[in-house]
């Protein structure tokens, strides 16, 4: 695994409060290049928080993130420079209704990576042609299914190359038949070698997926390993009764 | 779970401090430009050529301290003024928007009704509306003798109800179906959805731009003088004629401004309130 190398990121021991309410107590967590990681816990156990202070969408209470072995927790660093490396895929979506999915595709490859519009453009079309939307190029986002703009949201993502991928529960808002389609390109996407910090409800898409799974449970990492065996034999008794609830 | 207190690392701290002497840097910088900028705009009005006689005849603090007590007097008209049309609007304003959310071919009457009023009066220049209600009504000889702040009132309600009327109608539009859909499958009737579920949230939605329109009517509540009320405005004119000097324009201009911080002032905490709500506290 190690191949001398910073990973791509981590979290040194950081903290998270809003107001008397520690959300994250302390997490310490690498991600390595290539590598999936899937983070699991119940509601409010802070996977959401821990995606948005790597994105830098919210402030640390302490410790450290480091993305490719840069501090990017530093006031100092330029946030929008930082989040132009990082790829983020949100539950609801969030495609801009009143752009064209080439346009939601192309938005940030042209305004913030500064990439000339056709060949902007000529990506994005490869991109969606090979997941089958490249006849809906032209479509407004809400013509499209659930599993169509979601997939659209992490071609949005991923198309200007970024160095790490959030996903935040990104099949949650779907209906059970659109989330297979939604989860093959995610598989895609780690056979391509992309690196992938995950929340997720889908135990066995997880366990399929992921390299590692991480259990968090009140804002602490309760449990970590390699994924078949976190969600076959967890060591936790939390964990277990976690896993218990969850899986069928 | 024991109750903690977690010690900040030295680094969260250096970040703290770093964080702090940003925050007073910019507030250096925001006071100095402004210091600044009030001091390059003083100096530039100073030495202009026609300084002298400008301050003389529109910035002389015996005429505004003389002129004042009436200047106040005339304000209470357009307070009490204002408070009327405001009640007035808000009334008018919702049944207007209301008749045009009607639906079926038996209201389109009223549809076209409400429709036509908005279109006429939000096209008609104010000051119109009021000498025509102003002069022209009162010769109808319907009513009795009512005195000019009346009929000031009935114009502002005319014109700004057709205003606030459209206001209300993009309120309710912009609820989303789906809670109308939801209302319905439970039984309400039209009436019903519309005044527990889709008005409080449609008003919610608007109100800024109602508190908005509410600050621009508050100052066309002068031109009521143009009826021969004595409003703050008519009395600085009188104020004016009296002394031979603009001062009480001034005067009463300052005190629509003072009137209208206020309400300004909670507008802009209102919004600032609804952003950070649906922003969930997030940085950017």
């Amino acid at each position: 695994m190690s191949d001398g190398t910073a990973p791509v990121l981590e979290l040194r021991d950081v903290r998270c409060a809003f107001g008397d309410h520690e959300v994250l107590r302390g997490v310490s967590l690498a991600v390595r290049r290539h590598e999936v990681v899937a983070l699991i816990g119940a509601s409010g156990s802070g996977k959401s928080t821990l995606l948005r202070t790597v994105n830098l969408l919210e402030h640390i209470d302490d410790g450290q993130i480091l993305l490719a072995g840069a501090d990017i927790s530093d006031p100092r660093v330029d946030g929008d420079r930082v989040r132009a490396r990082i790829g983020t895929v949100f539950q609801a979506y969030n495609l801009f209704p009143h752009l064209s999915v080439l346009d939601n595709v192309t938005l940030a490859a042209r305004l913030v990576h500064k990439v000339p519009r056709p060949t902007a453009e000529a990506r994005a079309l490869d991109l969606l042609s090979t997941i089958g939307l490249g006849s809906k190029a032209k479509a407004f986002p809400d013509t499209l299914s659930g599993g169509q703009q979601q997939r659209v949201a992490i071609v949005r993502a991923v198309v200007t190359e970024p160095e790490l991928l959030l996903l935040d529960e990104i099949t949650s808002a779907l209906d059970p038949e659109l989330v297979g389609e939604v989860l093959d390109l995610v598989r895609r996407l780690k056979d391509d070698g992309a690196t992938i910090l995950m929340a997720t409800h889908e135990m066995a898409f997880a366990r399929e997926v992921a390299d590692r799974v991480v259990f968090l449970d009140a804002g602490s990492i309760c449990e970590e390993g390699p994924a078949r065996r976190v969600l076959a034999t967890p060591s936790e008794p939390r964990t277990r009764e976690f896993l218990a609830r969850v899986l069928p | 779970m024991t109750p903690e207190v977690h010690a900040p690392s030295g680094l969260e701290l250096d970040r703290r401090a770093y964080r702090r002497r940003q925050t007073a840097r910019s507030v250096l910088v925001s006071l100095g430009s402004t210091v600044v900028f009030a001091a390059v705009l003083v100096l530039a009005l100073r030495s202009s050529p026609g300084w002298a006689r400008v301050q003389e005849s529109f910035l002389d603090p015996v005429v505004a301290w003389e002129s004042l007590p009436r200047v106040l007097d005339g304000l209470l008209l357009n307070l009490r003024v204002l408070f009327v049309a405001a009640l007035g609007v808000l009334v008018l304003g919702l049944l207007l928007a209301t008749l045009r959310t009607l639906r079926g071919p038996v209201f389109f009457p009223l549809r076209a009704l409400a429709a036509g009023y908005t279109d006429l009066f939000r096209g008609t220049p104010l000051i119109i509306v009021l000498y025509v209600v102003g002069f022209g009504v009162p010769g109808l000889e319907l009513f009795g003798r009512m005195d000019a702040a009346f009929w000031g009132t009935v114009a502002l309600v005319l014109t700004y109800s057709a205003y606030v009327a459209e206001v209300f109608r993009a309120g309710i539009e912009a609820v989303h179906p789906s809670q109308r859909l939801a209302a319905r499958s439970l039984g309400l009737t039209h009436g019903q959805t519309m005044r527990r579920v889709v008005l409080p949230q449609a008003v919610r939605k608007v109100t800024p731009a109602l508190m908005n329109d509410f600050v621009a009517m508050q100052k066309d509540v002068g031109l009521i003088s143009v009826l021969g009320a004595v409003d703050a405005v008519r009395a600085a004119q009188i104020e004016v004629a009296h002394h031979y000097d603009f001062t009480p324009y001034v005067v009463a201009g300052l005190l629509f401004v003072a009137m209208a911080l206020p309400v300004i002032r909670v507008t802009d905490w209102y919004t600032a309130r609804l952003r950070a709500r649906e922003q969930m506290g997030s940085l950017v």
